[in-house]
């Protein structure tokens, strides 16, 4: 089991250490530079003076080779620090301090929301003997997983904000503020978690040992919840993890449409005026939240599947 | 700006801001649908308005912003010297009562008025304007459209407590206007000294009718009246305080959720409305309110040292070929005018060259025919082998900047010339200029003030066109050397000549900026250089 958890952790570390070098090379090969961007086009003008200009770059260290550009801003990753925003003058890590708590109420909701009406849906599916019922439900995943989030939240905040004034169209106040994003959000992801677990919802009622216990006597709603759903919810568990990326990634289109302050504001912001360290901010900061995310799911999967350690541990071995 | 195509720019300095942000940076002064004054009753004080904005621009500075967006808010905190009038372009009093300029225009005196006081209690003197002026060159890259103002300044003295003199290397006629501008905006002494990252994030000391109150950056910035303001501008109608009690500038990057917002009455006013959302705020209780942002037009900035641009009877066959009214009928919100100069209509000293741009395909057509280009198999025309091509590079600032040149694109393929759009990203405006490598640029410039002129097209700067030096250069260097408003006028109206005629450049469409205002909103009106004034604006 430790040794299934040093991998784990390895293999997060890891994949810290690609976002992070992945995102420097990306934005190091970028045409512009952010101290231009910074000046405007006034830099052009003549009007400000290049010797100003080349102060500015010195003190972001634009200024120094690649590699050492690199090296140094690596090693102050490590310990935490990365930088000052070019476009605020902020430290980065307090901008992103500032805006977690919005984006992690935001994805909290969503996913708790996803999984319930993701899980009740392919369990009500799976369970009903209504034909009809079973297939309207069936239609309804690939149906929210395909609709854009941009158009859902417009959708939501014409039907519920514009006409009957029931929730604020944007903003950061409060519950009811909360609930037009969440339920945006939440609709792709809730998609997702019912399109895998009703598949092995499916799979795992064709199993022989739903038959044994048919024969021994549980109920339909017992085979179905304990057997089935018990069996069932491991891959599902595997997409929750994945949704953690979705969640992020998604929280950029509905931030902007709620004019919600978070993370996604943040890295849309970031983006257009190429604020580098900010940038790699986010980067570093979503693949941490993403990396963290798969590694509770990969931890809970052996308290679910005890096989699991066993599979994974044998193979690190030479045979 | 757009993160959001209608959104973000990040600070842009006196050209470029208005070369790439001027569609997000919306110039507005006195609107051509007439005013909301006098409508509705007897005004009265009290209320918050609730403003819905596209971005924010990370920064409360006004010294340091370049972006409307900010500025409708910031504005209201800082008074400045002097106050334009958006109907004649006229410099008046404001925080100066009154002003002597010497006749060669590098030295501008100030006489400044008593009595006025910032927010942090302290009073206005020549020397907290000395300060504001020594300070703002020190913003270097972060305040360049401040500094650009300030540029070639000499000197900064406080000849008496209310006596302050600004004497500069150069003769600098545009002064007095940038006096007028938010970016000179004056603050108090302490605020001046801060640094500017500190000037940013936390704001500063204005002694404008309005206090900043609260700024969460991404979602807001509050303003509250000033109590006992009593030296506004000459040009408001009401003496004294503000009359709204506080007014809330949200940001919403959505267009379409500020324009549901504004419809169901969650905010009293939104900025940047475009053609799409004008159908939906028709009929209700809202009003567009529009102006034209003056300086220079939307058009193709050419590369005058191109060898296909060296020829003027090409420059001039673009210029015919191109049909403005269609683009504006098809691309541009309704009253967005076609350009009749380089500069907008309400660009002081302003000459309407419309018969020098009417569209003429026939004319454009014989011009190419005499330069020696014939039709070739695929329409376009060739000589020597080559074809009659071009790229034009554009910047996704704007979201009528693709239709527009797409519909370019096929009006000059109409008369055999090829044109290739090609899109950068905003950050590499500046390096793209800067390095000449480009046929033709799309852009615009927002400046109450005939002299962006000179900074954009004069060769002695930074010639960004590679224009050859002409008799422009005289007509532009003259006309920053007079005071004499009738001279000025007429070497201003002499370089538009130039520019035209010469087809230097290809002007196009004017920029407007459009508002959408609740009609419980009044005197919510614009001002000269492009924002607007919130002192008279009443909720009744």
């Amino acid at each position: 089991m430790r040794l299934y958890v040093v991998k784990r952790l390895a293999q997060a570390l890891g994949v810290l250490w690609a976002a992070y070098t992945v995102s420097f090379l990306v934005l190091d090969y970028l045409p512009g530079d952010p101290v231009s961007a910074m000046a405007g086009a006034g830099a052009d003008t003549g009007q400000v003076d290049p010797a100003q200009l080349a102060a500015l770059r010195h003190e972001y260290g634009f200024d120094k080779p690649v590699l050492a550009q690199y090296a140094d801003c690596l090693g102050r990753a490590v310990r935490g620090d990365f930088g000052d925003s070019v476009s605020t003058g902020r430290p980065v890590t307090s901008t992103l301090a500032d805006a977690l708590p919005q984006t992690l109420q935001l994805t909290g909701a969503a996913l708790l929301l996803a999984v319930a009406l993701g899980g009740g849906l392919a369990v009500l599916a799976t369970y009903t003997t209504l034909r009809w019922l079973r297939q309207l439900l069936l239609s309804l995943p690939p149906l929210g997983v395909s609709v854009p989030t941009f158009w859902v939240g417009l959708v939501l905040v014409e039907l519920f904000s514009f006409r009957t004034r029931l929730f604020p169209a944007f903003g950061n106040d409060g519950l009811r503020g909360l609930v037009l994003p969440a339920v945006t959000l939440a609709i792709p992801t809730g998609a997702l978690v019912a399109q895998v677990l009703a598949k092995s919802l499916l799979t795992a009622l064709d199993q022989a040992y739903v038959e044994t216990a048919r024969a021994k006597g549980a109920g339909r709603l017992r085979i179905h919840l304990r057997h089935a759903l018990r069996n069932a919810s491991l891959p599902a568990l595997t997409v929750v993890g994945l949704l953690a990326g979705q969640l992020i990634a998604g929280s950029v289109v509905v931030e902007t449409v709620f004019s919600r302050d978070g993370l996604g504001r943040v890295t849309a912001a970031a983006v257009t005026v190429q604020d580098i360290p900010l940038v790699q901010g986010v980067v570093v900061f979503g693949a941490l939240i993403f990396v963290a995310a798969n590694l509770v799911v990969d931890l809970v999967y052996p308290l679910l599947d005890p096989r699991i350690v066993v599979a994974a541990t044998r193979k690190v071995r030479p045979a | 700006m757009t993160a959001h195509p209608d959104s973000r720019t990040p600070r842009w300095a006196a050209l470029a801001a208005l070369v790439t942000g001027s569609l997000l940076l919306s110039a507005c002064s006195s609107s051509d649908t007439g005013t909301s004054s006098g409508e509705g009753g007897s005004p009265k004080s009290g209320g918050t308005l609730t403003f819905a904005v596209g971005s924010d621009a990370g920064c409360v500075d006004p010294q340091q912003v370049g972006s409307n967006d900010t500025i409708y808010s910031l504005r209201q905190v800082v008074d400045s010297l002097t106050d334009q009038d958006p109907k004649t372009g006229k410099i008046v009093p404001w925080l100066a009562k009154s002003w002597d300029i010497s006749p060669d225009t590098t030295t501008f005196t100030f006489h400044l008025r008593s009595g006025v006081t910032f927010s942090d209690g302290t009073p206005l003197t020549a020397q907290v304007v000395k300060d504001n002026f020594d300070a703002v060159p020190k913003l270097g890259a972060l305040g360049t459209l401040a500094q650009g103002y300030l540029s070639g300044v000499e000197s900064t003295t406080a000849v008496d407590p209310l006596t302050v003199r600004v004497k500069f290397k150069q003769p600098n006629a545009q002064f007095l206007q940038a006096t007028a501008t938010h970016s000179l905006g004056i603050e108090s002494s302490a605020s001046a000294r801060r640094s500017p990252q500190e000037k940013c994030s936390k704001g500063v000391v204005g002694s404008g009718p309005f206090v900043l109150n609260g700024y969460v950056q991404n979602q807001s910035i509050t303003l509250a009246k000033r109590a006992k303001y009593a030296w506004g501008s000459s040009l408001w109608t009401k003496q004294g305080e503000a009359y709204l009690d506080k007014l809330v500038f949200k940001v919403v990057p959505e267009a379409g959720v500020r324009t549901g917002s504004l419809q169901s009455g969650q905010v009293d006013a939104i900025g940047s409305v475009g053609r799409a959302n004008e159908a939906a705020l028709k009929g209700g209780a809202v009003n567009l309110r529009q102006r034209a942002n003056p300086g220079v037009v939307f058009n193709l900035g050419l590369n005058n040292s191109r060898p296909l641009f060296k020829d003027a009877k090409i420059r001039q066959a673009i210029l015919f070929a191109i049909d403005r009214q269609q683009i504006v009928d098809a691309v541009f919100p309704t009253g967005t005018e076609p350009a009749t100069s380089i500069l907008a209509h309400t660009t002081p000293d302003y000459a309407d060259l419309g018969s020098d741009l009417a569209f003429d395909a026939a004319k454009a057509k014989s011009l190419l025919d005499s330069a020696g280009w014939k039709a070739g198999s695929d329409g376009v025309r060739v000589k020597d082998g080559k074809k009659l091509s071009l790229t034009v590079k554009w910047f996704a600032n704007a979201a009528t900047n693709q239709p527009a040149l797409e519909l370019i694109q096929q009006q000059l393929k109409a008369v055999g010339v090829e044109v290739v759009l090609k899109q950068l990203q905003i950050a590499q405006f500046s390096p793209t200029l800067q390095s000449g490598d480009f046929d033709a640029v799309w852009g615009n410039v927002t400046r109450a003030d005939p002299d962006i002129l000179r900074s954009s097209y004069s060769t002695r700067l930074a010639n960004f066109y590679h224009l050859p030096a002409t008799a422009l250069d005289t007509a532009l260097t003259q006309q920053a050397a007079t005071t004499d408003t009738a001279k000025r006028k007429q070497l201003v109206t002499q370089a538009q000549q130039l520019i035209v005629q010469n087809a230097y450049v290809v002007p196009v469409v004017e920029l407007q900026t459009q508002l959408g205002v609740a009609k419980k909103v009044h005197n919510l009106d614009f001002e000269a250089s492009s924002r607007i004034q919130l002192h008279d604006t009443w909720i009744g």
